[in-house]
C-alpha cells in the first residue's frame, strides 16, 4: 500500500487514509486497557488511579509493594499453585481424550460425524452460567463439588472443543495414506496412531493442549460455583478481590498474567511456523 | 515414551494425595474480610492457629444465608466456622442450616465470672451462635465534600437538600427500617409497622424516591471506597471500617450515629461441618476475653464484660454502646419470619 | 452367474470392511463421548429435569397432601385436613424443616412465609392431642391468613412433584383461577431482562462489526510484515485474561478513573462521568473483550480475497462505495456471518463482565441465574431460566452450523 494506483481520485485517498486511521483506532482501543495496567499496579499508594507524583514521574510514586504482597499473602500463593495445577491436569485429560477422538472424527467414514462434531463442540457455545448450574446440581451426586477432581473434570470438558478444532485442523493437512498404509502393513490403529499420527501432529496436539490449558487457567464462572475454599484459583481470587476489596495487588497480578500471554503467544507462534514447515515437507 | 508417562502418573498420584490430604487438615472459617477481618485475623485466628496447630483457611464472604443454605442443602459443606450477623441468625437457625453449639465449651472470663454471666445477654441468646461484637449500621459522609452537612436518616433520603449518590447494601435489611424511620415512623414501631402491607408498602414507596441515586454494594468493604472514589456522596457502613478508614487512613469521613442499627455478630457452626469438633474448639477460644477485646481497635464492642480492662478507653466514645439511645436495636427474629417475602419483593423492586 | 456371485461376495466384504473401518473411528470417539455425556450432557440434562421437577413439599408434608386431595379449592379445606397440616407443621418445627416449606411455600403464593414461620414457631409449643382435636383453630388463632383459602391452595399447589410454574414465573405469566394461564402482576421482569440481553448483546454485535470491519480488512490488505505485527496487538488482548481486560476497564472508567482523570484534566467534562457500573461500562468492555471474535474470522476470509477484484472494478471506473457493496462484501459473508454470529452467541450468555462493570443497570440474563442460584436459593427457577436461555443459544447454534459449519471456527 505505499504507493497509491494512480487512478486513485481525492476520494479515493481520502477513503484509504480514514480506513487507515480507524484500524489504527481500533488497535489503540484493544491495546489501551492491556497497556495502562502495567504503570498502575506500580503504585506507590492503593489505588487503581495515576497519582500526581506518578504523572511527575517521581519515583517515589511508584513501588513494587503490590508485588511483594501476592507473594507474601498465602491466598494468592495458593491460588496460583492452584491455577497451575488444576489447568496442568485438565489440559492433560482433554488433550489425551480430544487428540484421540479428533483422530476418529478426521475419518472420512466417521458415523454421524457433523452431529457428534456439534456436540463435541458445544462446551464452548453453551453459557457458562448454564454449565455452571448443572454441574453443581449433577456433581453434588458424586461429592464432586469442593474438590479438586470435580474442577479438573469440569475444566477437560470446556477445553475439549479447543483441543478437537487444533488437532482437527493439524490432521486436515495429514497425510491419510500413511495410516492406511500402517495399517495395511499390519499394525493395529493403536500402534499406527502412537508411532505414525501423533509425531506427525504433535505441533497441533501442544497448541490445543495450551488452549484447554489457558482455558482452565483463565476461568471463573465454573469455579465460583464448584470450588471450595481450598480450590480458590487466580481469576476466583481476582474476581472476589474486584467484588469486595479493590487494590492494586489485583493489577500486580495482571500484569504478571500478560507476561503469561505474551509467553503463550510466542509459543504458539512457534508450534504455528513448525506445523506450517511439516506440511511443508509433505508436499 | 513409557518411562515419561508413568513418571507423570507417579507424579500425578503424588500430587493427588498430598492435596487429598492437606484438604484433610484445615478447617475453613469465613468472616466479612476487610478491616474487620484483619483483627480478627490478628487476634483470634493467628493466635488460635499458633496455640493449637490447626490450618485455617479464612475466607471472606458478604453476609447473608444464602451461601450457607446452598452448601448444607446441596449436601456438600466447605465452610465450617461462619461469622453471621444475628439479624440473619434466627432465620439460620431455624431453618436448620446451623449447628447447636453447647454453651458449657465456653471458659469462663478472664476475672472468673462464669460465661453465662460474663457474656451480654443477647450474646449467648440464640443456640445457634455466640456472640463476637456489637457493632452498628450507620451512616456516613466526606467531611471534606462542601455543602451542608448531613445529621439524620431523613437528611439521608432528602436528595434535593442534599444532592449526590447513597450508597446502600444490596438487601432488604436495615434499608426497609431506615426508610420507614425517614418517612416519620418512631423507632420503635418500626417493625410492628414493617410486618403490615401497608407498611411494607410505604417502606418501598420511600426507597423509590432515591432509588435513581443509590449506588448498590454487596460487600461492607466496599462502603469506605465509595466513599473515598467519590462513587458515593453518603453511603451505609459498618461503623468499624469507617472508624478504621478515619484512625488508620487518615480519611476526613464522618459517621452519623442518628437512627444507627445496631446488632451483634456471632461465630456460629455449619451444619455437617466434618470439623466441628475443631469448630467447637476455636470458638470457646475466639470468645475469651482477649481475643474479644481485640475486636475495639475497628471500634466494635466486645460481648464479654470482662473484656473491658483490656480495651484502650479512648476507643469508647466509638463504640455503638455509647449511641444506644439514637439506635434501633436489628430484630432477627423479625427477619426470620419475614426475610424471605421481603427479600422477594427487594429483588423484583430492584428489577423493576 | 459366476461373476455376479462374485460380485456379491465383493460387495459383502468391501461392506465389511466399511462398517469396521467405521467402528473404528467410532471406537476412537467414543472414550470422549463418555466423557462428555458424563461431565457435561448429563450435568444439563439435571438442569432440565430440574425446572420441572421438584418434589421437596411432597416429600415434608406428605400427609396434609393426602388429607387435602379431595378438597375442592373454593371454600376452607375440611377441619381434619387443617388439623393433619398443623401436626405436620409442628413436626417441621420440631426437625427446623419448618422454614424450608415457608420457603417453598412462599414461591407459590408471596407474603406466606412468614405466617408459616411465625406459625410454626407458636405451634412448637403446642400438645399434640389437643392440635389433633383443634388444629384448624389453633392455626386460625396464630395468624388469621389460615383461614383465607388462598393460602392453602397454594400448600397443595406447591405439592405438585412435576410442576410448569417455574416456567411460567419465568415467562413472566402465572396459573389463573379459572385454570389457563395469566399475565402475572406487576412489571413484566425477566420477559424485560431476556429483550435487554438480547438488546445489550446485538449492540455489542455491532459495535464490534463496525470496529472489526474496518481492521480486518486493513490487516488483510497491509504488507505481510506489517500486518503481523500489527496482527500481535489483536491477539495478545485475544490471549489475555478475561479478568485482567475487565479489571483494566474498572481502572479506566470508575469515578476516579483514569478516562475521568483526562476529561476533567482536558476541561472537557466539569465533574466525573459515572461511567462505571452501568449497561454503557458493560457494552463497552465487552466489546472490547470479544472484538477479536470479530475480526479473525473476517480476517482469513479476507486475506483469500485476491486485491485484483476490487482493483479492476476501480480502475474500471466503478465508485469505491457500489464497488465495495457489489464485490468485496458479498465475498467477506462467510467471516461475516462466522464473526456475527459467534460474537452474538457468546454475548447472549455473559456473566463474569456484566457482574463486575455492570452494576445494576447492566446485568444480564446469565447474572440473574447466578443470583437465583447463590442468592436467593430459588435453584427451579434458575434452571428453568436458564432452560430458556439454553434454547436461545441452541438454536443460534444450530443456525451458526448450517451457515457456518460449527467445525470451522478458527482460533487465532
Amino acid at each position: 500500500m505505499k504507493h497509491l494506483p494512480a487512478y486513485f481520485t481525492f476520494w479515493h485517498i481520502l477513503g484509504h487514509y480514514s480506513l487507515k486511521w480507524t484500524a489504527y483506532l481500533v488497535l489503540a482501543f484493544l491495546m489501551l486497557p492491556i497497556v495502562i495496567i502495567v504503570p498502575l499496579s506500580f503504585n506507590a499508594e492503593p489505588y487503581f488511579t495515576f497519582t500526581d507524583g506518578m504523572l511527575a514521574l517521581d519515583p517515589a510514586a511508584y513501588s513494587t509493594r503490590w508485588y511483594q504482597a501476592i507473594f507474601s499473602d498465602a491466598n494468592w500463593l495458593l491460588s496460583i499453585k492452584n491455577s497451575f495445577l488444576i489447568g496442568a491436569l485438565a489440559a492433560t485429560l482433554s488433550t489425551v481424550l480430544g487428540t484421540i477422538a479428533a483422530v476418529g472424527l478426521s475419518s472420512p467414514v466417521m458415523p454421524f460425524k457433523r452431529l457428534i462434531t456439534a456436540l463435541l463442540l458445544s462446551p464452548m457455545i453453551v453459557p457458562l452460567i448454564i454449565i455452571a448450574a448443572g454441574m453443581f446440581f449433577f456433581y453434588t451426586r458424586f461429592n464432586l463439588v469442593g474438590s479438586y477432581a470435580g474442577l479438573v473434570i469440569a475444566h477437560a470438558a470446556l477445553g475439549v472443543p479447543f483441543v478437537i478444532i487444533t488437532v482437527t485442523a493439524t490432521l486436515s493437512g495429514f497425510d491419510r495414506s500413511l495410516y492406511n498404509a500402517g495399517i495395511s502393513m499390519g499394525a493395529s490403529p493403536v500402534k499406527v496412531f502412537w508411532d505414525v499420527v501423533i509425531p506427525l501432529i504433535r505441533p497441533g496436539v501442544i497448541s490445543g493442549g495450551l488452549f484447554a490449558f489457558v482455558t482452565s487457567f483463565d476461568e471463573v464462572v465454573l469455579v465460583l460455583f464448584l470450588a471450595g475454599p481450598e480450590q480458590r484459583t487466580i481469576p476466583r481470587q481476582m474476581f472476589s478481590g474486584l467484588r469486595e476489596q479493590i487494590n492494586p495487588t489485583i493489577l500486580a497480578v495482571a500484569t504478571l498474567l500478560i507476561l503469561i500471554s505474551i509467553a503463550l503467544l510466542v509459543t504458539l507462534e512457534i508450534l504455528r511456523r513448525r506445523s506450517e514447515r511439516m506440511r511443508g515437507t509433505e508436499f | 515414551m513409557k518411562t515419561k508417562l508413568k513418571l507423570l502418573a507417579g507424579t500425578t498420584a503424588l500430587v493427588l494425595a498430598s492435596l487429598a490430604q492437606a484438604q484433610a487438615e484445615s478447617m475453613t472459617v469465613v468472616s466479612f474480610g476487610g478491616a474487620y477481618g484483619a483483627a480478627q485475623k490478628e487476634h483470634m485466628i493467628d493466635p488460635f492457629v499458633a496455640e493449637t496447630g490447626n490450618e485455617i483457611l479464612f475466607e471472606d464472604y458478604s453476609g447473608g444465608i444464602a451461601e450457607i443454605k446452598a452448601q448444607v442443602e446441596a449436601g456438600n459443606v466447605q465452610w465450617d466456622v461462619v461469622d453471621i450477623e444475628t439479624i440473619d441468625l434466627e432465620r439460620a437457625c431455624s431453618e436448620g442450616l446451623l449447628e447447636v453449639i453447647p454453651q458449657d465449651i465456653l471458659p469462663a472470663g478472664d476475672d472468673g465470672v462464669a460465661a453465662a454471666e460474663d457474656f451480654v445477654p443477647e450474646a449467648i441468646a440464640s443456640e445457634c451462635g455466640v456472640g463476637v461484637i456489637v457493632w452498628s449500621i450507620i451512616f456516613a459522609y466526606n467531611g471534606a465534600a462542601e455543602g451542608d452537612k448531613p445529621a439524620t436518616i431523613a437528611d439521608f433520603f432528602d436528595t434535593e437538600k442534599f444532592p449526590g449518590k447513597r450508597a446502600l447494601r444490596k438487601r432488604p435489611q436495615v434499608n426497609l427500617e431506615w426508610a420507614l424511620i425517614a418517612d416519620g415512623v418512631a423507632p420503635a414501631d418500626v417493625y410492628s409497622v414493617l410486618a403490615t402491607e401497608e407498611g411494607q408498602a410505604r417502606a418501598f414507596a420511600k426507597l423509590d424516591t432515591i432509588k435513581n441515586d443509590i449506588v448498590w454494594f454487596d460487600s461492607w468493604s466496599q462502603a469506605p471506597q465509595l466513599l473515598n472514589d467519590g462513587g458515593a456522596s453518603m453511603v451505609q457502613s459498618a461503623n468499624g471500617r469507617i472508624f478504621s478508614a478515619i484512625k488508620e487512613d487518615g480519611k476526613p469521613f464522618e459517621i452519623v450515629w442518628d437512627s444507627h442499627v445496631y446488632d451483634l455478630d456471632v461465630w456460629a457452626v455449619v451444619a455437617g461441618s466434618e470439623k466441628k469438633d475443631t469448630a467447637f474448639e476455636f470458638i470457646s477460644y475466639a470468645t475469651g476475653s482477649k481475643p474479644l477485646a481485640g475486636m475495639a481497635d475497628v471500634a466494635y464492642g466486645p460481648t464479654r464484660k470482662s473484656s473491658t480492662p483490656y480495651v484502650d478507653a479512648s476507643v469508647n466514645e466509638d463504640l455503638p454502646t455509647a449511641h444506644l439511645d439514637q439506635g434501633l436495636k436489628a430484630d432477627g427474629i423479625f427477619w426470620a419470619d419475614f426475610g424471605e417475602t421481603l427479600g422477594e419483593r427487594f429483588n423484583e423492586w430492584m428489577l423493576k | 452367474m459366476t461373476p455376479s456371485a462374485l460380485d456379491a461376495n465383493d460387495t459383502a466384504s468391501a461392506r465389511r470392511e466399511l462398517r469396521r473401518r467405521k467402528l473404528t473411528a467410532f471406537l476412537f470417539v467414543a472414550p470422549l463421548l463418555l466423557f462428555l455425556v458424563f461431565a457435561f450432557v448429563a450435568p444439563i440434562a439435571t438442569m432440565l429435569v430440574r425446572s420441572v421437577y421438584h418434589p421437596v413439599v411432597s416429600e415434608l408434608i406428605p400427609e396434609t397432601l393426602e388429607a387435602l386431595k379431595d378438597w375442592d379449592g373454593e371454600a376452607l379445606p375440611p377441619a381434619e385436613a387443617r388439623a393433619v397440616f398443623a401436626a405436620d407443621l409442628k413436626r417441621l418445627a420440631g426437625e427446623r424443616l419448618s422454614g424450608k416449606l415457608a420457603e417453598e411455600i412462599n414461591r407459590a403464593l408471596p407474603g406466606s412465609s412468614s405466617t408459616i414461620k411465625a406459625s410454626a414457631r407458636k405451634l412448637g409449643r403446642m400438645d399434640d392431642a389437643e392440635l389433633a382435636s383443634a388444629g384448624g383453630a389453633i392455626l386460625a388463632a396464630a395468624d388469621a391468613a389460615w383461614e383465607n383459602p388462598k393460602i392453602w391452595k397454594a400448600i397443595r399447589d406447591a405439592g405438585a412433584a412435576y410442576t410448569p410454574d417455574y416456567y411460567l414465573t419465568a415467562l413472566d405469566l402465572e396459573m389463573a383461577d379459572g385454570g389457563g394461564v395469566q399475565p402475572r402482576d406487576g412489571a413484566k421482569i425477566y420477559v424485560d431482562l431476556y429483550t435487554k440481553t438480547l438488546r445489550i448483546a446485538l449492540y455489542i454485535t455491532v459495535l464490534t462489526l463496525i470496529g472489526g470491519y474496518p481492521l480486518a480488512y486493513y490487516l488483510a490488505n497491509a504488507e505481510s510484515k506489517n500486518a503481523n505485527m500489527l496482527m500481535v496487538f489483536v491477539l495478545l488482548p485475544f490471549w489475555t485474561s478475561l479478568l485482567v481486560r475487565t479489571t483494566s476497564w474498572i481502572a479506566l472508567l470508575q469515578t476516579s478513573g483514569v478516562v475521568n482523570s483526562v476529561l476533567t484534566g482536558a476541561g472537557i467534562t466539569r465533574s466525573p462521568l459515572e461511567m462505571l457500573y452501568t449497561q454503557f461500562s458493560t457494552v463497552l468492555a465487552m466489546t472490547h473483550i470479544l472484538m477479536p471474535f470479530m475480526i479473525l474470522p473476517l480476517y482469513s476470509v479476507m486475506k483469500g480475497i485476491d486485491p485484483s477484484y476490487m482493483r479492476a472494478a476501480m480502475s474500471m471506473g466503478s465508485k469505491p462505495i457500489p464497488a465495495f457493496l457489489k464485490i468485496y462484501l458479498p465475498m467477506t459473508l462467510p467471516g461475516l456471518s462466522a464473526g456475527v454470529l459467534l460474537v452474538f452467541i457468546i454475548s447472549v450468555g455473559y456473566y463474569i463482565t456484566p457482574a463486575l462493570v455492570g452494576g445494576t443497570d447492566g446485568q444480564m440474563i446469565s447474572n440473574i441465574i447466578a443470583f437465583h442460584m447463590q442468592q436467593s436459593n430459588n435453584w427451579e427457577l434458575a434452571a428453568a431460566l436458564g432452560s430458556l436461555l439454553l434454547a436461545m443459544i441452541l438454536v443460534l447454534y444450530w443456525v451458526y452450523d448450517r451457515f457456518v459449519g460449527a467445525g470451522n471456527i478458527k482460533l487465532g
